[in-house]
């Protein structure tokens, strides 16, 4: 009876200490060495990576937030996308392409005298959604474009 | 080697703008060889980090989707003409590369 009880304990001590490993890596203030978010990437949809990158895909759509990027593009391997954004204090950006398999492209921890703008070139499958999040003062928020494509850029 | 890096920094009322271009793959794990049918391994850049005199500015997270021959422009203020901005990349494979360049 006894033993049981201190097996009992033993387990929820275990239990708790990885829920406070867990806890501390997704509330530790972002740090700009941070590893690289494996799950966010393997994600199937923007919800699920932006939970995994951020915490929280709550989102406001922001017009302070701005992503360009062409109308049409004929080659979906290289489609230029810049997001820049009109806020102060942006801690992080991140650029998804919504029907992509694998959602997120990218995302980039900012340093507090790096300016809200990133400009790149990525792949998409097909005609979508490219959508912008950023990061600033704890809140998200978003933007996106429609981006149509001729040629698959996932095939090869 | 030559360097797989190819960057330049200018700098315009006090913001510097920086412009790289990285010589990589990005084979995304999904494309097949078309002769013999089986999947080529991904291999693309997972980080990239830029620094200013030693100071990091901004940490890129890449995965497969970010194009072959990756090309990434971001801007900071603080920095002078004549300073150093620093690139560096690391892949899933474990390689790397960096270079330095000086602001114009």
């Amino acid at each position: 009876m006894d033993s049981k009880r201190r097996t009992f304990l033993k387990g929820t001590l275990a239990v708790g200490a990885v829920g406070v490993a867990v806890g501390s890596g997704l509330l530790a203030p972002r740090r700009v060495l941070a590893a690289w978010p494996q799950t966010a990437f393997e994600a199937k949809s923007v919800q699920d990576a932006l939970k995994a990158l951020v915490g929280s895909d709550l989102t406001e759509a922001s017009g302070k937030v701005r992503v360009k990027a062409p109308d049409i593009a004929e080659n979906g391997a290289v489609v230029p996308v810049t997001v820049s954004a009109g806020l102060g204090g942006v801690e992080r950006m991140a650029i998804f392409v919504e029907k992509n398999p694998q959602p997120l492209t990218s995302s980039y921890d900012l340093a507090a005298n790096a300016q809200g703008y990133v400009s790149t070139r990525i792949k998409m499958g097909k005609t979508s959604d490219v959508i912008a999040v950023v990061q600033a003062g704890g809140k998200l928020y978003s933007a996106r474009k429609e981006v149509k494509v001729t040629i698959g850029g996932c095939g090869g | 080697m030559a360097s797989t890096i190819k960057i330049r920094a200018t700098e315009r009322n006090g913001v510097v703008v920086v412009k790289a271009l990285m010589a990589h793959p990005m084979e995304t794990g999904q494309r097949k060889d078309k002769k013999t049918g089986k999947k080529i391994p991904a291999h693309y850049i997972q980080e990239v980090k830029a620094e200013h005199e030693g100071k990091e500015v901004l940490t890129a997270h890449w995965g497969p989707a970010i194009s072959k021959n990756p090309y990434i422009s971001f801007k900071f203020t603080g920095g002078k003409k004549g300073e150093k901005v620093k690139l560096s990349w690391k892949d899933n494979k474990g390689q790397s590369d960096s270079r330095e360049a000086v602001i114009r």
